[in-house]
């Protein structure tokens, strides 16, 4: 005899679902219909704030300003072509990734149709691909758009070209070669900006992410010899160590980068005097080298004793079992790690503009509300919206690839 | 038979390893001290030529500004004026650590709650307060919150007669008649006094199986104790009132000093709730169920099984947030908080050797963080799981 299971009605399975994760208990309904409340209300003031009160105007006329500063109008081209360089650049070697990962049969993606891929990139990207659209609709001119067309038709290009070289294995010059030109490219494109505007007069929310950027990159040296030395049996190195690491990590950044404001012409012969720009990407550098020589040793100590030996077993020097097998292991292992440090650095920008007076995207915020057409309106609450709103979508969507990594890596599982 | 030990080829000093690590070790460290030394010349005679003095002697001439919020006078030596900023620093830091540590603690239950509404909310919370800049945060809850949504003094919020809310701070209901330090005194001794009850019903359980019940009489005597003390010491309460476009009595809250404590609580508050939901989840499930076996409820179940376990996960962590509060409330400076960095700041700003000022109050900093740390050491060696 079988037992006819009555198929549940669709209000049912609803007032099911109510019941046990709204109101289990009477404690748990007051909680559901006090917070419950609260968050309509609070969503209802958001989207009135979002859509019919807030006075975006203040945003989308300087919207320039708090992108790029005071960057002179006649060299906008500049940052164009740099920008359609950058997403070759990412292109490439996000291609060359995809490729090697297809020819070692290690991509996630292989499996997957074409929907799901889309749909697999959207969940992953479409925040920040929305907050692009959305910084474009805000824009009274064609050129932002020009620039954004074509850095995503030179991402797209070059994705496709580092797929198709990636899915061979290069000789070793060549590989060498290909390398040199990746490590160019970024340069050129550099140089090609600074050939107009110097570093020093990089403002707005460049800054920020110019100056994250080239803090994470140049820490890389210190914070890596850093770490050894603190590893090291050797007595003095570390010792000296220790010592640089546990004082930085110790201070705040804020009164660094105020020391850095006022004082750093006194440790330097006068006629380097830094600029501004300078001066926060040294206190950076300096900074975040501390914190990665830390990450780093966590990394050196996830590496199994028996990769060294094995190393020491076919003879390698010790700078080479160091260098050629244990710390590419370390490093890989913490990269989710150096990507949260990242995030925090690309946060802490932010106080250089208080610190050192650059205008950066939150002291342009704040000084847009000062200008004639907008003083004395208590602008300040949409601009400081947009301000954390652009650092909420960039931290947030770096932090879930950084564990979306971390599951890839599996480190603390293997 | 004759055995002949073999004779040991002593390496030539080029090749031996000891003489080679010193020998590297020395060449590194110089190299270290040659460059100290080249920034502390650079240093030296750039002051020198500048005529500016590089000795801490600028701690004994006066200070020349008014520090608002303390009985302070601008003839005092440099030295007080870093005291004040030094207690400064340590008075929002301790307020912040604490308020932090309970709200976080509570958004981190909140994650992990059955209650649908109750765990997005939180969810809500942490994901966007943990990854927007803690002075963006702080910058919004000056100039937006507290400078432009709190109302004027003339209709100012009042809640209750005991809080009164305005853009020119915060005033609370408080005692006056006495000092905080007695009644602090007070309540130290009700919480030593909770501690022993708490060990005596202990024993008590222990031997006869009796309810301990410690909570109860601990918190019962710890009241009685304050109200005691309340009365020795002639305290009363004193309530908040606007009168003729000020805010008379109570305890009042400058702008810049809750915009602060208030940015650093919510968002030590984002990272501490993602620390304990991650210590929680790493208590082994077996416990919580456990628990249910043993007909716990919900919250004894939480209380008593799985929190002390996740706590003890979490303390390291924790601790580090605590150091990164300190650190941050150094922000509290651009809000013209009168915190460390700010008189350093000032000092600088009237004159004063910018290098010493400012090393004095980083090597503070440090010190700081050390001690703290160090109380976190001892907290996470007390706490330990002790194994057999």
């Amino acid at each position: 005899m079988t037992v006819e299971i009555p198929a549940l009605s669709r209000g049912r399975v609803a007032a099911l679902w109510a019941r046990k994760h709204l109101f289990r208990t009477p404690l748990d309904a007051l909680l559901t219909v006090v917070f419950g409340g609260l968050s309509l209300y609070l969503i209802y003031r958001a989207v009135l704030f979002a859509f019919i009160n807030g006075r975006w105007e203040i945003i989308s006329d300087n919207l320039k300003l708090l992108m790029i500063g005071t960057w002179p109008r006649d060299h906008l081209l500049r940052v164009a072509v740099a920008v359609a360089v950058l997403g070759l650049w990412g292109g490439l070697i996000g291609g060359l990734i995809a490729g090697r990962q297809i020819r070692l049969g290690i991509s996630a993606s292989q499996g997957m149709s074409a929907t799901q891929r889309i749909s697999d990139l959207t969940r992953r990207f479409g925040l920040m691909i929305g907050t692009l659209v959305l910084l474009l609709l805000l824009t009274s001119t064609g050129g932002p758009w020009l620039m954004v067309i074509s850095a995503v038709g030179t991402g797209l290009g070059g994705y496709w070209v580092g797929r198709y070289v990636g899915s061979f294995e290069l000789a070793r010059w060549t590989a060498r070669l290909g390398l040199l030109v990746l490590a160019a490219m970024p340069l050129a494109a550099y140089f090609y900006m600074t050939a107009a505007v110097p570093l020093g007069e990089w403002e707005g929310f460049m800054f920020n992410m110019t100056s994250a950027l080239a803090g994470i990159v140049l820490c890389f040296p210190l914070g890596v010899l850093l770490a050894l030395g603190r590893r090291s049996k050797l007595p003095l190195l570390k010792w000296v160590s220790i010592v640089y690491i546990e004082f930085v990590r110790g201070s705040p950044l804020f009164v660094l980068l105020l020391l850095a404001n006022v004082s750093l012409e006194f440790f330097v012969p006068p006629s380097i005097a830094p600029s501004k720009t300078i001066r926060a990407i040294v206190t950076f550098t300096l900074f975040t080298a501390a914190y990665l020589a830390e990450i780093v040793r966590g990394g050196l100590q996830s590496v199994p004793k028996g990769q060294e030996e094995a190393a020491k077993a076919l003879g390698l020097s010790p700078t080479k079992q160091m260098f050629r097998v244990v710390l590419p292991q370390a490093l890989r292992n913490v990269i989710p790690a150096q990507i949260g440090q990242f995030i925090s650095l690309f946060k802490d920008t932010t106080l250089a503009g208080a610190a050192l007076g650059i205008l950066d995207l939150l002291t342009g915020a704040q000084a847009v509300t000062q200008q004639p057409d907008f003083v004395g309106q208590g602008l300040i609450i949409e601009s400081l919206i947009f301000v954390a709103f652009l650092f909420w979508v960039g931290s947030f969507t770096m932090s879930r690839e950084s564990q979306r990594l971390e599951r890839r890596l599996g480190v603390g599982i293997r | 038979m004759t055995t002949t030990t073999p004779e040991v080829a002593r390496p030539p000093l080029y090749r031996n390893v000891n003489v080679l690590k010193w020998v590297f070790q020395l060449v590194v460290f110089f190299i270290v001290l040659a460059i100290l030394f080249w920034l502390a010349n650079n240093y030296l005679t750039r002051s020198q030529d500048l005529g500016i003095p590089t000795s801490f002697d600028f701690l004994d001439q006066p200070t020349s500004f008014d520090i608002t919020g303390a009985d302070f006078s601008p003839a005092e030596p440099v030295r007080n004026a870093y005291l004040v900023g030094i207690g400064n620093t340590i008075r929002i830091s301790a307020v912040g650590i604490v308020f932090a540590t309970a709200l976080g603690i509570l958004v981190g239950i909140g994650r992990l709650s059955r209650n649908w509404v109750v765990s997005k909310l939180a969810t809500v919370y942490v994901e966007s307060l943990r990854n927007v800049p803690l002075l963006v945060i702080m910058t919004f809850c000056f100039l937006g919150i507290v400078l432009q949504l709190f109302p004027r003094i003339e209709d100012a919020w009042n809640i209750g007669g005991l809080i009164i809310v305005s853009n020119r701070g915060v005033s609370l209901v408080w005692f006056e008649g006495t000092t905080l330090a007695p009644l602090l005194g007070f309540f130290l001794l009700g919480l030593v006094g909770w501690w022993l009850i708490a060990r005596w019903r202990r024993r008590v359980f222990e031997r006869t199986g009796a309810p301990t019940r410690a909570g109860l009489l601990g918190l019962s005597f710890l009241i009685l104790v304050m109200v005691t003390g309340w009365f020795v010491l002639g305290a009363t309460i004193t309530t908040p009132e606007v009168a003729d476009r000020a805010v008379a009595g109570g305890i009042r809250v400058d702008p810049s000093y809750f915009a602060v404590l208030f940015a650093l609580v919510i968002y030590t508050a984002s990272h501490i709730a993602e620390i304990t939901r991650g210590s929680i989840q790493a208590v082994p499930k077996g416990q919580g169920e456990a628990g249910s076996a043993l007909a716990l409820s919900g919250f004894q179940r939480l209380w008593f099984v799985v929190l002390p376990q996740a706590m003890r996960i979490a303390i390291p962590p924790i601790g580090n947030q605590y150091l990164n509060l300190i650190k941050n409330s150094s922000l509290g400076a651009a809000f013209a908080y009168f915190d460390l960095t700010l008189v350093a700041q000032i000092t600088v700003g009237n004159g004063k050797p910018a290098v010493p000022a400012f090393v004095l109050a980083l090597v503070f900093y440090v010190v700081l963080s050390l001690i703290t740390s160090t109380l976190v050491n001892i907290a996470n060696r007390y706490f330990k799981l002790v194994e057999r």
